[in-house]
């Protein structure tokens, strides 16, 4: 009976959606987590899998030997990879492509390289208008690694001491 | 500042007799001082009613501990503006086995009836455009009509899910407008009037106010279950949150499933300007009006029509803070509420204070 009563009454002073109500009010003057995107961004790891880049030795030469683990790899199927002999006699790149609109950005492409030339850059923020935009070739892939090599090192490095 | 605008207006109005009096003769004149009030009732309700909307989403963002809009303009204030130039210019899709006529008569109707309601509205201590003696009744009248809109809107879409959903919204404006009446009903009876102004001004006399205690005087308190009955069935009545069957779009069909563009955007437009009648309605009605909430000098100094707004502002956020914090109810379990809480409710309370005016103890005398 007084459980009746006790109930009776909180139904009609509506404690439990004053409750409620408190909740929602509360968090009224909580602090909001909403990043305001291009003028705040969220921490990036750097380990982050963004576009991909091809990386050269300091003294100019491209690292890529064309040893095609990264093709065999590549779940996506998204690389492709033609090498002939250099006139130097090393084994050499004539084509290396990668289909961004293929890639799933595993790492598994920089995880199997010998000579740590494919790598993901922490790079988020580029586009294409067209299809083929997103379709990266050997040059392309170069001129991302030459422009972001102080960062892509530095990156490496930090995360050396974990492998 | 709604002193002066009315200063002003009145000012105005009688410079315009003097000039265009006698050219167009008193009922031309008439005419003409009427459209244009009505103007400067209209005009500054719909940019409420624009900006309501923000507020909307300002509010029901910072409790879901977000920000809201803040991109178009500065903290986001064009955005209602966007909101309509976009509204404007979306393609209005009608129905090929639509009514055509009645399909764009549905939106207006809701409108014109959620605008007219305001004609007996006062502002302020004399700054209401129509003084009616039945001031209340006609509210109630007009308000009334609003299902129309929506019946017609359902039977004009020539789809069953649409006319279905106009059915259960039909059914819930009608449900609440009893318990709706009869909480008026209550109010009506201590202040022995039906001018919305006699009702602001009955609050204001009492044995609190004596004492300068003024908000203790008001309706709210005596009659304080009548003013929750009042208010969530002016909630359920405007299809907002919990009780906003006709936009729970993930769980049920409403009855504007197949309007668009701007068709649709007059019926938001009619539901925002019904809850900010519904925020004045019961600020008149409860909370004093325009009356400050202590007689000192101090508060009184500020003028009345602002401790209205400021009355309605609060009420209209509890609207936005409900639809933040409540789930949507079920059809049935708004039904439920509608006849078997209320209804009951109300007329217990009714016999209550009615018994209670006749005895010694009335405080309304």
């Amino acid at each position: 009976m007084a459980e009746k009563i006790r109930e009776f009454f909180k139904t009609f002073l509506l404690l439990e959606l004053l409750k409620g109500m408190a909740v929602t009010g509360r968090h009224m003057f909580a602090r909001k987590i909403t990043v305001r995107y291009p003028e705040e961004h969220t921490p990036q790891s750097h380990r982050f899998r963004g576009l991909h880049a091809l990386r050269r030795y300091p003294n100019g030469e491209e690292r890529c030997i064309a040893c095609k683990l990264c093709e065999a790899v590549c779940p996506a199927l998204a690389i492709t990879i033609e090498s002939e002999e250099r006139a130097d006699g090393t084994r050499r790149t004539t084509r290396y492509d990668i289909d961004l609109n293929k890639c799933i950005f595993c790492g598994f492409c920089e995880e199997s390289c010998p000579v740590d030339s494919i790598v993901e850059t922490r790079i988020l923020e580029y586009h294409g208008e067209k299809r083929s935009d997103l379709h990266y070739t050997k040059e392309m892939l170069l001129a991302v690694g030459d422009r972001y090599e102080a960062e892509i090192a530095r990156d490496r490095a930090s995360d050396a001491a974990y492998r | 500042m709604m002193e002066l605008y009315a200063s002003i207006v009145a000012i105005g109005l009688g410079m315009a007799q003097g000039l265009l009096g006698p050219a167009l003769g008193t009922a031309a004149f008439t005419l003409v001082k009427t459209s244009v009030l009505i103007m400067l009732i209209v005009a500054p309700l719909l940019g409420a009613v624009a900006y309501l909307t923000l507020l909307e989403r300002k509010v029901i963002g910072y409790m879901q501990a977000r920000i809201g809009p803040n991109r178009v303009g500065p903290l986001g204030l064009l955005q209602p503006i966007a909101d309509g130039i976009k509204l404007v210019f979306k393609e209005i899709i009608i129905p090929s086995g639509a009514d055509k006529i009645l399909f764009v008569l549905a939106p207006v109707i809701t409108l014109t009836v959620a605008m007219a309601a305001w004609a007996v509205v006062p502002f302020g201590p004399k700054v209401v455009l129509a003084d009616v003696n039945a001031g209340l009744l006609y509210i109630l009248a007009i308000t009334s009509m609003g299902v129309y809109g929506i019946i017609v809107a359902g039977w004009a879409s020539n789809s069953k899910y649409a006319f279905l959903g106009a059915m259960r919204a039909a059914a819930q404006i009608v449900s609440y407008e009893i318990a709706m009446g009869f909480a008026l009903v209550c109010v009506l009876m201590v202040s022995q009037s039906l001018n919305l102004s006699d009702i602001v001004n009955g609050q204001a006399r009492g044995q609190f106010a004596d004492m300068g205690l003024n908000f203790l005087s008001w309706n709210w308190l005596p009659l304080a279950p009548m003013l929750l009955v009042y208010f969530i069935s002016g909630v359920a009545e405007t299809q907002r949150a919990p009780f906003d069957m006709a936009e729970g779009e993930s769980e049920i069909v409403g009855f504007h499933v197949e309007f668009s563009g701007m068709l649709f955007g007059v019926f938001s437009m009619g539901e925002y300007a019904n809850m900010i009648l519904v925020a004045f309605l019961t600020a008149i009605m409860f909370f004093g009006g325009w009356a400050a909430p202590l007689d000192t000098p101090i508060l009184n100094f500020i003028p009345g029509p602002l401790w209205l707004l400021g009355k309605v502002l609060c009420i209209l956020t509890l609207f936005l803070w409900f639809r933040a914090t409540f789930p949507r109810y079920r059809y049935d379990q708004i039904m439920r509420l509608g006849w078997k809480v209320f209804i009951p409710l109300t007329i217990v309370w009714l016999v209550l204070i009615a018994a209670w005016m006749q005895t010694p103890f009335s405080i309304w005398k």
